[in-house]
């Protein structure tokens, strides 16, 4: 039920200004003027400073970490607990207006892009570690906490949580888009280490996907609600809190280098350390265009050649015998000059390429953007997809050099492309389409860790079948029957 | 030669949390309030356990100064690698009043008593930010001192420190027996790991009062009033530069 809205003409006209210059989207109009009238009820769940329309926040608020245009909200609120999530949750539902959630923005799939307007959801207030149990290897934390301040906290228990994606990302915003790390190998992803999640769903309903306050390490009761929010990216419901599997910090590491003769070597070697038992930690590669980068950027002077860094942890023992049948193995492919390392400053420099990837990547070409491509597929097709790449790369003049969690056959090419070139950019975006097709064709999936966000839901369609889409669509229709819930992610819009 | 290292550490408010001023205005709130090691301490923890690795001391004695929940703060140091902890028990009012005067009369009465080549501590802790106690144990111990540390190098029976001073740094040689305080970039504390927490569990804390040293912890400063910074208010935009300077002019800043 729609109130009677009355907006200050004035004021509507300023802002619908200001949106159109960004989104020319014909439903923000009515958006706005929604809007309009329901700013009280807001500011008296979150308080007058709780509530902002600043030009620079709401930008702030409509842009992530990836190459998609800002699309900034209507408003942003900044609630500071599940209940006022709940209340400013009825209110959007009460006037139609959408909810994006926002956890540090961090994301590279657009995934916080207000495309209809409405309302986002700041929870960097709600910045609590809750309910840590050293002795369970479990912590609760609310939405605001980052990885390194979860790890900060937990620095004198002996605990860690190690799911790394590289930025300091919010836990819950993790959660919601499964994201992972150079350290899946070993690890797992968030899918594989959140217990429980407290939800706030479109009609401000709170839920426990798990039972409140519940963190046993295994369960088999009902069907799995935890992880069909975990990676739903904001369009099932606002993740206030969740529950997650803590490991020990490793007593020792040990880091490595080896250069290869071809991709297949690099690849092999990888497949038969997993086969043999090493549960190695991280398994990164490089390849050549991306060494040859790393040594200029970095003044380095590895083998101008596909590489690959590996990280192994465990007690001082166990970590001697797991590099000897690691260097064994890469030796037997053909692999030459491994070097390892214990003490934490020559590790540093041995991976110093691998941490300085991105950057060395943009420095190729000074001035240009980057963008990182994710598909994943079974270990056994990795040097087919990773040859025809590269080919697809030079046979289009374009500059991606690769970087791969390799050990989860998962691959990003990061292609550094200048903004102001609408050849080149459309070459980038067939270029992706063609392997994300590519990936698909060898039995893999179209994104391993960023998600699907605005860019890769056709693609989506694709990798998962008419019928399973359509599963997801139901279960949105029923969680969601206004699709309110973060509009324009995951699934493509239908006409209603 | 001892080849013994006192390290003092201090437990403050963990530096990730937010402070709040009490609203008696007495002081901060510290009631359920996440505590940890003062990060300067840290490192001077590491830096101990560093050179007991390197074999050039024999043993790190890890010391604090506090109520009850000052063990914690030793047992950490211990799973970071020091050898034995000694907790020097203050408490209640004395607890709220002690300052750098009296904890380095404390240190320099145990660096005496255990017979230490070297005292390490964090150039100044967190929450007073006095970075004074290090300076104030080497006086009166009347040993040299190495102030804001990010290098140490041990030459014979001597130290070469490298400080870190407003111009840039600076390096001195000093002669053991000295007190060395850590500064930020001395070195990357290592975080404890559940096998070293669980060893550190069988290490010996020893329990001492002041009076035990014969210290006189009084103290002769009294806090009148603790208050947070200002508030921060809105910015005024101005259309024209004449509305800047007139305004300036009538904050009576120009």
């Amino acid at each position: 039920m729609l109130l009677g809205f009355r907006p200050s003409l004035r004021l509507l006209s300023h802002r619908h200004q200001r949106l159109q210059s960004r989104c020319v989207q014909s439903e923000n109009t009515a958006t706005s003027a929604a809007v309009d009238s329901v700013l009280s009820a807001l500011r008296s769940i979150c308080g007058e400073d709780g509530v902002s329309l600043g030009a620079a926040v709401r930008e702030q608020h409509g842009r992530d970490e990836s190459v998609h245009r800002c699309c900034p909200p209507d408003v942003v609120v900044f609630p500071r607990c599940v209940e006022e999530v709940s209340a400013l949750a009825k209110v959007c539902q009460h006037h139609n207006l959408p909810i994006i959630p926002f956890g540090t923005g961090t994301g590279l799939e657009g995934g916080v892009s207000a495309v209809k307007g409405g309302v986002c959801f700041s929870l960097r207030n709600m910045d609590q570690v809750l309910d840590l149990h050293p002795e369970d290897f479990d912590v609760t934390v609310e939405p605001g906490v980052t990885r390194k301040a979860l790890n900060s906290y937990l620095r004198g228990t002996g605990l860690w949580f190690p799911v790394d994606p590289g930025a300091d990302a919010s836990l819950c915003g993790m959660a919601a888009t499964s994201a992972s790390g150079t350290n899946a190998v070993r690890y797992g992803t968030m899918r594989e280490n959140v217990l429980n999640l407290e939800a706030v769903l479109a009609d401000g309903t709170v839920i426990h996907t798990a039972g409140k306050g519940r963190r046993p390490r295994k369960t088999a009761a009902g069907y799995n609600l935890t992880n069909l929010l975990v990676g739903s990216e904001g369009t099932l419901g606002i993740i206030t809190k969740a529950t997650l599997r803590l490991y020990g910090i490793p007593e020792a590491m040990v880091s490595a280098v080896c250069s290869f003769p071809s991709v297949q070597a690099a690849v092999d070697s990888t497949v038969q350390i997993l086969q043999a038992g090493v549960p190695i930690a991280r398994i990164e590669f490089l390849d050549d265009v991306m060494i040859d980068a790393c040594n200029r950027f970095s003044s380095l002077s590895y083998a101008v050649s596909p590489t690959l860094f590996l990280e192994f942890h465990g007690s001082e023992r166990s970590l001697e015998e797991q590099v000897l049948t690691a260097e064994d193995i890469t030796q037997s492919n053909g692999g030459s000059d491994f070097q390892w390392a214990l003490d934490a400053g020559t590790r540093e420099r041995l991976w110093k390429a691998r941490h300085d990837a991105w950057y060395a990547a943009l420095a190729l070409r000074p001035g240009c953007k980057a963008y990182a491509t994710d598909v994943c597929v079974p270990l056994s097709r990795l040097p087919q997809i990773i040859v025809e790449t590269k080919q697809d790369l030079i046979e289009n003049r374009l500059t991606g050099p690769i970087a791969g969690h390799v050990g989860d056959g998962n691959f990003h090419c990061l292609m550094v492309v200048e903004p102001n070139d609408p050849d080149e950019l459309q070459r980038v975006q067939m270029f992706t389409e063609r392997l994300a097709r590519r990936a698909l064709a060898m039995d893999g999936t179209c994104t391993g860790e960023h998600g699907v966000g605005l860019g890769k839901r056709a693609l989506l369609c694709e990798e998962l079948g008419p019928e399973a889409v359509q599963v997801m669509q139901h279960l949105k229709d029923s969680l969601d029957p206004k699709n309110l819930m973060n509009p324009g992610k995951i699934l493509q819009q239908r006409e209603l | 030669m001892s080849g013994r290292v006192l390290v003092g550490v201090k437990r403050v408010i963990d530096y990730a949390v937010k402070i709040r001023v009490k609203p008696d205005n007495s002081s901060v709130v510290t009631d359920g309030v996440k505590h940890s090691m003062n990060p300067f301490c840290e490192i001077a923890v590491e830096e101990a356990v560093k050179m007991k690795e390197k074999k050039i001391i024999k043993e790190v004695v890890v010391v604090s100064c506090g109520p009850q929940q000052a063990q914690e703060t030793i047992r950490t140091a211990l799973a970071m690698g020091a050898d034995r902890g000694i907790h020097v028990e203050v408490t209640g009012k004395d607890y709220e009043q002690l300052g750098p005067l009296q904890v380095s009369k404390i240190m320099a009465a145990l660096a005496k008593k255990e017979d230490a080549q070297l005292i390490i501590l964090g150039k100044q802790a967190i929450d007073d930010d006095c970075n004074q106690t290090g300076q104030m144990t080497a006086a009166l111990l009347d040993w040299p001192q190495g102030t804001f540390a990010s290098e140490l190098t041990m030459e014979g029976d001597k130290i070469k420190v490298v400080r870190e001073i407003d111009g840039g740094l600076e390096t001195v040689k000093i002669n053991t027996p000295a007190v060395i305080t850590a500064d930020l970039r001395l070195n990357t504390p290592r975080y404890a790991t559940l096998p070293n927490i669980m060893k550190a569990k069988k290490k010996k804390i020893a329990n001492l009062k002041p009076a035990d040293l014969e210290v006189d912890i009084t103290s002769r400063l009294e806090v009148l009033r603790v208050d947070e910074p200002p508030q921060r208010e809105a910015g005024v935009k101005v259309e024209t530069v004449d509305d800047l300077v007139a305004r300036l002019k009538e904050a009576g800043r120009i």
